[in-house]
């Protein structure tokens, strides 16, 4: 009897199950990964402490800070303190936690510390197949080498340190199908956002996003993570790519990847992954990649989105659209092109490895920030920062007026200090332009590191294709 | 955690779908080490104006709301962040369910494993929730019905473990850790 064709989350999701879920009880799901970081981990260890337990699987277990840690390189370097009180006894209390339960980390001034969801994958820790969890909604970037990743809550991040498992009933799955070959200026961030502007914010509640097609297959590694960083935007806890030859030459050699038969061991498992033809998605959408223009949001949640080309909508009658319109100060029906633009970041977990500094460079080579900008570049982790200086990319950012950071998630949410001041228009290509994300009272427009590097150079939002060379 | 059966109150209204956990608790407040005390600076900016004031016009601030345990809420509730402190901060306030058409999937995980009952109910009964805030309405775990004023009983989705979990008081760490023969035996084989 032939096997029932399996998608590669399905097979990811078997493999997995300690305790298969039944109608009283859900799974219990082991987890090969576990990364924690200083905001959402304080309170699972006072759970340890309280009931007397230790860190079940510390080898299984990896620690960095990334939320409220400091970019001023004196801050980090320099001895000078953390100013946010609360933020440096968070950093603190890692250390303290951290020490005490024998779990690995790479603390403020380590060469390996960054944004924990740019260090997994760049060590080669994140690998096909695994299931990986942490304290953050943005997990589902793990996704991006075929594996079952997802954030959790505090909560979850205490059962997972005890037990290595989780308890979870089976999401469903969602093939996001992309076709056709994305034009000169249009990235994986546009693509992304073109994703969560059709299926919407909550389109993906309940799934696994499966990211398919020959658009999925021609983009790199860096590009894939992006995509799959921003599947919680589509309302899924989870997004996968199958993997391939781009994934296996990108983890190959890595210093956590497998290495020699070892390494031909699990390649021959990897291969085994990806969706067998014939399985069944529960729910399926078609993308036309070529039509794709860069994107740009004008709201307040990313699936308020549009072509930079294109007019803010006009929705007469819509309460949350009009309040969204206020708090944005846009009016609707005129274009978002040459808006005007005080502030640019350029990092965080969706764009903050180095392709994505050295396309932001691409264009700030030559040119300057605009008079009134601020832009700040704030490299995912310490290891980006080091390759990116290698090639010189530190001098461009400098050099054109923007200003060169430590690494961490820094103005994404501005927890370290980071802020957008009040009523300031904001380019970020981070995640979320949620009201006060960057700072209270805040406007946040969302979108690729190309086109973030066009606005802080003109100062108004702009076509990153007016400023591309050749 | 106490168990809980049935939740008896009036409703207090927050009709904008897709509130993110972002407004529910600013990450500023996020820099604590403990779930106590955010119920202060739950919805802080749209709560409070910038020199700290109430707002009266904000829901939460008018005096029928006063004491209101059942929030109701636009679609999509709970959306972005994984912060339990959302859910903290909604306990701490005073706030012991949540109703909507749609309660994002983290966020839903977080309130069951911290007692906020997450209710998912059709777009006829949120609508006229919506239009009728300060009603007293109950929830009842045991037969998963919402009991509306006028006597109707609207039925809503509840996972059968967390159900048990939330009526008997039973935290899922407990039952994790009574699984340890077989996660050891998975471990053992995954190895070998």
């Amino acid at each position: 009897m032939s096997r029932t064709p399996q998608t590669m989350f399905e097979k990811v999701w078997d493999q997995h199950q300690v305790v298969a879920e039944t109608a009283d009880t859900p799974a219990v799901l082991y987890i090969d990964l576990h990364l924690i970081h200083e905001v959402t981990s304080p309170q699972a260890f006072s759970v340890l402490r309280a009931r007397g337990l230790p860190v079940r699987r510390t080898d299984l277990t990896l620690a960095t800070m990334d939320h409220s840690t400091p970019t001023r390189t004196e801050q980090v370097f320099g001895g000078a303190p953390i100013t946010i009180d609360s933020a440096a006894r968070q950093v603190r209390e890692l250390e303290k936690n951290c020490a005490a339960f024998g779990v690995e980390l790479f603390g403020l001034r380590s060469a390996q510390r960054g944004v924990v969801h740019i260090i997994g994958p760049d060590l080669g820790i994140t690998q096909p197949g695994k299931t990986v969890v942490c304290g953050d909604s943005h997990t589902s970037t793990h996704g991006a080498v075929g594996a079952l990743a997802f954030g959790i809550g505090t909560t979850e991040v205490g059962h997972v340190l005890a037990t290595q498992c989780l308890l979870q009933r089976k999401p469903k799955t969602f093939a996001i199908n992309v076709t056709g070959r994305l034009r000169p200026g249009v990235t994986a961030k546009d693509l992304i956002l073109g994703i969560i502007g059709k299926i919407g914010v909550s389109g993906g509640t309940g799934h696994v996003l499966e990211y398919r097609g020959e658009t999925i297959r021609a983009l790199d590694m860096d590009g894939r993570l992006t995509v799959c960083n921003m599947s919680i935007e589509a309302g899924a806890r989870a997004g996968m790519i199958a993997p391939d030859e781009t994934t296996y030459a990108y983890l190959s050699g890595r210093p956590r990847a497998p290495q020699g038969a070892d390494w031909e061991r699990a390649l021959e498992r990897w291969k085994q992954l990806p969706t067998d033809a014939g399985a069944r998605f529960d729910k399926e959408v078609d993308i036309d990649g070529a039509s794709l223009e860069p994107m740009i949001t004008y709201g307040t949640h990313p699936g308020m989105v549009v072509p930079i080309t294109g007019a803010i909508p006009v929705r007469k009658g819509d309460p949350a659209f009009e309040k969204s319109l206020a708090y944005m100060g846009f009016e609707a029906g005129e274009p978002i092109k040459d808006q005007v633009v005080n502030v640019v970041f350029v990092g965080s977990c969706t764009n903050g490895r180095l392709s994505d500094l050295r396309s932001a460079a691409s264009i700030l080579r030559g040119n300057k920030v605009a008079k009134g900008v601020q832009m700040l570049v704030v490299p995912g982790s310490q290891h980006v920062k080091q390759l990116a200086e290698a090639e010189g990319l530190d001098k461009v950012f400098i050099e054109a007026g923007a200003e060169w950071r430590e690494s961490g998630c820094s103005m994404c949410l501005g927890m370290n200090g980071d802020l957008v001041g009040k009523g300031q228009y904001s380019v970020s290509t981070s995640n979320r332009n949620f009201e006060g994300r960057q700072g209270v009272g805040a406007r946040t427009l969302l979108a690729s590191p190309l086109t973030a590097a066009a606005c802080a150079v003109r100062g108004r939002i702009t076509d990153p294709r007016e400023l591309m060379n050749g | 955690m106490e168990p809980i059966k049935v939740l008896r109150s009036r409703t207090a209204v927050l009709p904008m779908s897709n509130i993110d956990t972002d407004q529910i608790i600013p990450a500023r407040f996020l820099t604590t080490t403990t779930r106590e005390g955010l119920g202060q600076n739950l919805f802080a900016d749209w709560r409070y104006d910038a020199q700290g004031a109430p707002r009266a016009e904000f829901a939460l601030n008018r005096p029928e709301a006063q004491g209101c345990q059942i929030l109701v809420a636009g679609r999509n509730f709970g959306c972005g962040s994984s912060r339990e402190h959302a859910p903290w901060a909604l306990l701490d306030y005073g706030i012991r369910a949540v109703i909507s058409t749609e309660i994002a999937d983290i966020f839903r995980n977080n309130s069951l494993k911290n007692g906020l009952l997450p209710v998912v109910v059709d777009e006829k009964t949120s609508r006229w929730l919506i239009e009728n805030p300060g009603v007293e309405v109950s929830i009842d775990l045991d037969s998963t019905t919402l009991l509306l004023p006028g006597g109707e009983r609207v039925e809503f989705p509840l996972e059968a473990f967390s159900r048990y979990c939330l009526m008997n008081g039973i935290d899922e760490l407990g039952f994790l850790l009574g699984r340890m023969d077989e996660i050891k035996a998975y471990e053992q084989r995954v190895q070998s």
